[in-house]
């Protein structure tokens, strides 16, 4: 399945959004998550399920002004 | 000063961005003395993990953040982020911005106004980012504001306040809110005359960020912002267009 990850294209074969934050080295650090623009709580991860062409976001904190 | 019933100590609110290194940074937030600094969400990879490094920093300051979301241009990114980060950061707190204009990083008042509303019905404590116009401002206090941000200038340009009759305005026209001047702040100069307007606190990254000692500059907005809220509170003398002797004139020598 092919979908966007901040910004890039990913080939993935991550059912859940929960699994693909693993697959892409994301376990157990703080971020925050919104597919297709939509904010989704980390409680929801595991039930989120991927599809094709998804696009996912995964932010940080950074610095700000 | 009181903000959505949290008492700040300093009237200095600091940015976290654009500092030569992580150490100047946490060394200018003691130097201000501020309690609340802005703090902003971006792209992380899996692999650098960036963010983790400057999260564990700012904790480590012992400030309260006031996540900003930065780099939106419409209403439904802007709460989209603002909804990341009140999960990120634990806090309701969001400087909510909604860029219309890509050169001169002016608010798009309506997207904010609409934003604003969203997030305020949500539980969030929104402190927006917003232009002088009083009418614009009215609407954000009647979408649940309790804190209105206006701008000095543009984002970054250092040039103070650009409309000094505006921002009296809009301080006599909201006797009440706390009002925070946001962005566009150079010299530590207009920070103090933000503040002898009787304006409650300014908003600053770049003027301290960007100075040749960070931590000095720091310190000298510190002092300026402390400076301008005595000022204000003293009370200060009016202006007048002539002069007049502040040495007593009665029993001047060599005079009939």
């Amino acid at each position: 399945m092919k979908i966007i990850v901040n910004g890039q294209p990913v080939e993935t074969g991550a059912r859940s959004l929960a699994a693909l934050l693993e697959e892409l080295g994301y376990g157990g650090i703080v971020v925050a998550t919104a597919v297709n623009g939509d904010f989704t709580p980390a409680a929801r991860r595991a039930e989120t399920e991927l599809k094709d062409g998804d696009q996912i976001e995964v932010l940080a904190p950074m610095q700000g002004g | 000063m009181e903000v959505y019933g949290t008492k700040l100590t300093s009237r200095l609110l600091l940015g976290t961005s654009q500092y030569p290194s992580p150490a100047i940074l946490a060394d200018a937030v003691k130097a201000a003395g501020s309690d609340v600094v802005t703090v902003s969400l971006r792209r992380e990879s899996g692999v650098e993990r960036a963010g983790q490094g400057f999260w564990s920093l700012i904790r480590s300051l012992g400030v309260k953040v006031l996540p900003n979301t930065a780099g939106c241009h419409t209403a439904k990114e802007a709460v989209a982020t603002a909804q990341m980060a009140r999960e990120v950061f634990g806090t309701p707190w969001i400087k909510l911005e909604v860029i219309g204009n890509h050169d001169t990083l002016q608010p798009d008042p309506f997207a904010l106004v609409e934003a604003a509303g969203i997030l305020s019905r949500d539980g969030f404590q929104v402190f927006p980012y917003t232009t002088d116009d009083l009418i614009v401002a009215e609407k954000l206090v009647e979408a649940g504001c309790q804190v209105l941000m206006p701008w000095g200038a543009p984002i970054g340009s250092g040039k103070g306040l650009n409309n000094r009759f505006a921002l009296r305005s809009m301080r006599a026209h909201f006797p009440d809110v706390p009002l925070v001047v946001d962005a566009g702040i150079g010299l530590p100069s207009h920070a103090a005359d933000a503040m002898e307007l009787g304006y409650d606190a300014i908003l600053l990254n770049t003027a301290v960020a960007k100075a040749g000692d960070p931590v000095r500059m720091a310190k000298a907005f510190r002092h300026a912002v402390e400076a301008g809220r005595l000022a204000f509170e003293a009370d200060p003398m009016e202006p007048r267009d002539m002069a007049a002797p502040s040495t007593p004139v009665l029993g001047t020598a060599f005079r009939s």
